[in-house]
This record gives C-alpha cells, structure tokens and sequence, in this order.
C-alpha cells in the first residue's frame, strides 16, 4: 500500500487480500497467508491498515431475508425532482428504514433512484403515498416492482474482470519469480 | 364547521393521485376546492385507481372530515362508473357540495 497526495494505491498483495476477505471475510489471517503464500503477520498488518485508512470499511453478514422468513417485497422507486431540492429528497430518503439504496441519476431529467422494502403492496403503497409523495421536490415517482431476482452481489474487485486478470497475471508472475 | 371542511391543509395531509401502486402522477389537492378543480385535470386512470380502492371517501372523512360527502362518494361506487362517466359523476357531487359549503358561510 503507498500513499501519493493524500491517495492511497494498494499493491497485488494487498488486493489477493481484499479478494480473499471478500471471499470469506470470517477466514483467519493464518488461512490467508497460507493461500498467497505470504506471513500471516503481514496479512495482519495489511489488513490492519486497511481498516485504519477505511478501506475495509466493515464485516458484515449477508442475510438470505427469505430464509429467515421474512416475505417482504422489493420494489425500484424513480423519484423525478425539481433539481434544487434533489440533494435534499436523497438524504431524507435515506432516513427512511424501508428504503435500502439511494441514488442520484441525471438523465433527460434528475432522477433519484432507491430500492425500497415492504411487507406488502399495500403498505409499499402508503409508503410513497405518505412519506415520499409529500416531501417538497418530489415532482412525480414511477415504481415498478421486482418479480424474480437473477442477481444480487455487492461490489467486489473481482467484479471488474480485467483488474482481475491483472491481478492474477500479476500474482502468478510473483511467484514463478519466487521459485 | 364548514370552513374546517373548506381550510387548506399543510403538505403532508394533502392528497396525492397516483395511477398505480407506487406510481404517483406529481398532482395534489391541499382543500376540497382544489381537489374539486383535480377531479376535473388528472388521468382517468387515476381517477378509477382511487376510487375503487375507497382512497377519496377515506381522505374526504379522515382528513376533510366530511362525513357527508364521503358518503355521497361512496354511494357511486355501486354504479361500476369507469372514465368520463366517472369523472363527470365524481365533479358533480363533489362540486355540488362544494358550492353548498361556500354558499353557507
């Protein structure tokens, strides 16, 4: 990991690293050197470093909501509003517990793009109608909602395929160099 | 009582028309006059979508708290009303108590 006008560039260690925690974020440190061949004291400090610079910004567990038996509903809400008080509409958006992930879109018009949870139509529905329709900006809202989920995935520096190969090229190349 | 019926209400306790679940048109009735006036603006679709999920009477009674006109809305519904004829049966009772309200005060 170096740093360069207050940047941080993390290196091909400290990226396996981030792969592997994203992988299996509860492994140890011991687990991980094993698997690139490298300290576990310096997956610790790596890691360490991570977290203090927050790039590593938490561990979480993802929920299987189904599983745990909730039968909730997802929806896409598209906010369309007046550009001045876009910010505004996001953030108070983004107070509101069945909203999960708010965006800000522009494209013929400002878009504020959130997903929203609810136990039913019904109360999806009062939701929008009482909480999002009447807040000030709020020009119009299409909502569609979702019928069958084909992917669901948090970023990951595995999700951008060439930094991936980079990284693996990269990394092999290390080690033909180390043997 | 009448002019509790004819106030203009805060934001939040206006009525939004929406076309569908979720789908809300940007238009909004903030008294019973200008709700009157958006009977006559928005989309059909509109219109049917709140009428038979009972939204207006509900509205008209929890927040206008007229008990009256909720009724004479509700007492359409039996009628299977759909687009203009709706419209134009909606505008009439709605205006016609409207015009009743103001001509007492």
């Amino acid at each position: 990991m170096k740093f360069k006008n207050n940047t941080v560039t993390l290196d091909v260690i400290d990226l396996k690293i981030l792969e592997a925690l994203q992988e299996d974020a509860r492994q140890t440190y011991t687990a991980i050197g094993k698997s690139l061949g490298i300290a576990h004291s310096t997956v610790y400090d790596r890691i360490k470093r991570m977290e203090r610079h927050k790039i590593i910004k938490k561990y979480t567990a993802i929920i299987n909501a189904e599983k745990a038996g909730a039968k909730n509903i997802t929806a896409i809400m598209t906010v369309f509003t007046d550009p001045k008080e876009s910010e505004k509409v996001a953030e108070k958006l983004c107070k509101a517990p069945q909203i999960l992930e708010v965006y800000t879109s522009l494209s013929e018009e400002l878009l504020i793009i959130a997903k929203v949870v609810a136990e039913n139509q019904e109360s999806l529905h009062t939701f929008i109608a009482n909480s999002v329709a009447p807040l000030s900006g709020v020009l119009r809202i299409r909502t569609s909602m979702v019928t069958k989920k084909f992917k669901e995935t948090q970023f990951s520096i595995t999700n951008n395929p060439k930094k991936l190969t980079f990284i693996k090229e990269t990394y092999n190349k290390i080690g033909e160099d180390r043997h | 009582m009448n002019s509790r019926i004819l106030r203009t209400l805060p934001r939040e306790k206006a009525f939004y028309f929406f076309t569908s679940i979720g789908n809300y048109t940007g238009e909004s009735a903030t008294s019973l006059k200008e709700f009157t006036d958006k009977i006559n603006e928005v989309n059909e679709k509109s219109l049917e979508f709140h009428f038979y999920r009972g939204d207006f009477e509900k509205w008209i009674v929890e927040v206008l708290e007229d008990k009256d006109l909720a009724e004479y809305v509700r007492k359409l519904r039996g009628q299977g009303l759909t687009g203009d004829e709706l419209r134009i049966q909606l505008y009439t009772t709605i205006s016609k108590r409207y015009n009743n309200l103001t001509s007492q005060i």
